[in-house]
């Protein structure tokens, strides 16, 4: 076999599909009948914590989203996605609740896969680092005004945080941009679909 | 054969120009690292300014890591042994420059989008959406170069190493596909993360492993003027790891939603892979047996075998905390961040620094300028490493309990503050090591050229 190259070259070929059929395919064969929700569908029911932000911000909320509706809704969740990936959030912050070390009585709900059978979740941003908390069921555990201090500066709300300050998601006045909205829009909604809403801070 | 034989087998220049950049990428990647390091001590020395926000330089300290410093060394230490091994040139020296040239803007592109916001979300994939055809040509394009001088070799069977080229010219072109379009732009969710687990996995596996693996079946039986111990382990090692480690790459995602029979066959095959690289260890500490002062002697075998000491502690602790009961502590903390520093650095870094030892003379076609710089380097950079994996390892386990026993999150990160300034510290030893390394680099390109078979006696 050690004369023929090209057996090396198949060889390669084949336990790569190999295990990317045990790894790969069978995990998608096994979610094939759960449908996969577009964006524009789970913004349909605009949640009453991106109205809350309309409330809370309502200048800043109005120049850069105009009303809460669906398609707005669908614009922040796409936006403070791109952001989470862009400042590499996913890096210290992971998106799956496991069945193990209390994490039940810490973040909430043990994820399932039907969670992550949406559009938001393409790319998924499980996560492989928590140096800060699981984000997966952030959804009202904090206020807006929370979220807004925090991405400003984490340790005016955090003190022992090491996590860095965005300033560029805010203007001169310190108001939060639409960056900022969308950003915390997408955080406050991570998790809202879970009922009830679970844990208390820390 | 006239033809062959007015052309050199080998294109130091090509070499050259690789390593040159090699070592680029290793200190943008090292700087990168060491000043993410700082902000766990809230001394981030660029707070504040957007496009050097930590989160988008640890982007760029993976990558340049995997993409700069390796996959340059590595196609450096291929040009190298490719040709040597099958005594003909490489396809095309103009295609070579070709792929350098396009491999340096796949580089400076992925830098500059990722510092910029576009960092994609593909764990060790995060070079920008934009930038991914680019890869995929420009590997397609080196595969196709160095394979057919394999294809065309007079040998009449193959060496072990170009087995492991051979595969993973296969390999890595597919495994880099799947991973950066698969979980992007079809798979959502729970089935893309077990995609985006096998490109983790694959990456390190299916593209490093074994091409470095191929390179040390080159390069130490040179060295130690003596053939690999047993060819029957060399057949098993390889085998076993092109069966078995394809199908582990769920490990990353342990106690996920992912469905349970993918983690468990991903525990086993785990396993199974590290009883199957304990061959591979065996092989070549055999093959030292009787030459053990070469480590000693020889600073390019002594990279060598540290590396192969790493990847023998890596494998093991590999074995363990693949285990639910491991991860269930260790998963999330920064344990796993030390077990990656001993892999990528401890052990492709440090064959990668054997090589330089031996190749920087040769294709620079001069005699190491300072030896005690590059012996130093080996000190300070074996001490660092070492340092930061224990007290990664270390901070992983006490972070681990803290959660479990539901602490306050502020008490795991407080708890880790000693930790992480021995991290930062480690990583000041490993810039302080690799700038010696800089300067013999930059104080031998500056020395007069020596005769090439001068420079091959000066090497060895």
């Amino acid at each position: 076999m050690e004369r023929f190259g090209a057996s090396f070259l198949v060889a390669g070929v084949v336990t790569f599909f190999l295990g990317f059929f045990l790894q790969g395919v069978m995990p998608m064969l096994t979610l094939r009948n759960v449908p996969v929700a577009t964006v524009e569908e789970i913004a349909a029911d605009v949640p009453d914590s991106f109205r809350e932000l309309a409330e809370d911000y309502p200048e800043e909320f109005a120049r850069s989203f105009g009303e809460p509706a669906p398609a707005s809704f669908a614009r922040a969740l796409r936006q403070g996605k791109a952001l989470y990936v862009a400042e590499g959030c996913w890096h210290c912050h992971s998106q799956f609740v496991r069945p193990v070390s209390g994490e039940e009585l810490r973040f909430g709900p043990v994820s399932t896969p039907d969670e992550y059978q949406n559009e938001m979740h393409l790319p998924h941003l499980f996560g492989t680092r928590r140096v800060g908390p699981d984000l997966i069921r952030e959804s009202g555990v904090h206020s807006n005004d929370w979220q807004m201090a925090h991405l400003y500066d984490p340790r005016s709300v955090a003190p022992y945080s090491v996590m860095p300050g965005y300033p560029w998601f805010f203007d001169e006045a310190r108001r939060p941009t639409e960056r900022a909205l969308a950003l915390v829009a997408y955080l406050q909604w991570l998790g809202s679909w879970v009922d009830p809403a679970p844990r208390p801070g820390g | 054969m006239s033809i062959a034989a007015a052309r050199p087998l080998v294109r130091l220049d090509l070499v050259r120009a690789h390593l040159t950049a090699s070592a680029t990428f290793l200190a943008v990647s090292i700087l990168g690292g060491l000043a993410y390091a700082f902000q766990f001590n809230n001394l981030y020395p660029f707070a504040g300014v957007e496009w050097l926000s930590p989160g988008r330089v640890r982007m760029v300290h993976t990558n340049m890591a995997a993409y700069g410093f390796i996959a340059n060394a590595f196609i450096a230490g291929l040009l190298f042994a490719v040709p040597r091994l099958t005594r003909r040139p490489i396809l095309s020296d103009w295609l070579g420059w070709l792929v350098f040239w396009a491999w340096q803007l796949v580089l400076v592109l992925t830098v500059a989008g990722q510092l910029a916001g576009y960092g994609q979300a593909i764990e060790w994939g995060e070079t920008p959406i934009f930038v991914d055809p680019l890869v995929i040509v420009g590997l397609g394009l080196l595969v196709v170069n160095l394979s057919v001088p394999i294809f065309r070799s007079p040998e009449r069977g193959l060496y072990v190493s170009l087995w492991y080229f051979l595969a993973a010219f296969a390999w890595t072109p597919l495994v880099y596909f799947m991973g950066n379009y698969l979980p992007q732009f079809w798979v959502p969710g729970t089935a893309g993360a077990a995609i985006t687990g096998l490109f983790i996995h694959d990456l390190v596996g299916l593209f490093v492993t074994p091409i470095g693996w191929g390179l040390m079946y080159f390069f130490v039986p040179i060295l130690l003027r003596k053939p690999i111990w047993s060819h029957a382990l060399s057949l098993i090692g390889f085998w076993g790891i092109a069966f078995f480690y394809p199908m582990q790459g769920v490990h990353h995602f342990l106690l996920s939603p992912i469905p349970m029979y993918a983690q468990y066959g991903a525990v086993v095959a785990t396993i199974a892979v590290e009883v199957v690289v304990l061959t591979v260890l065996v092989n070549f500490f055999a093959t030292l047996h009787g030459r053990a002062d070469a480590i000693r002697g020889n600073l390019a075998i002594r990279w060598f075998y540290t590396g192969m000491v790493f990847y023998g502690l890596t494998c093991l602790q590999c074995a363990f905390q693949v285990t639910l009961t491991f991860q269930k502590v260790i998963h999330f903390t920064d344990w796993v961040v030390g077990h990656a520093h001993m892999v990528m650095f401890g052990v492709f870094g440090f064959w990668i620094f054997g090589m330089f030892v031996e190749l920087w003379p040769r294709a620079l076609e001069r005699p190491w300028a300072t030896p005690r710089a590059l012996t130093a380097h080996y000190w300070l950079t074996l001490a660092g490493l070492s340092l930061m994996v224990v007290d990664l390892t270390a901070a992983g386990v006490v972070q681990g309990f803290s959660w479990g026993a539901l602490s306050h999150w502020a008490d795991s990160v407080l708890a880790s503050m000693p930790f992480w300034w021995v991290r930062t510290f480690a990583g000041l030893l490993i810039v302080g090591g690799q700038g010696l390394l800089f300067y013999a680099l930059w104080a031998t390109a500056r020395r007069p050229r020596v005769h090439p078979a001068e420079a091959e006696r000066l090497a060895a």
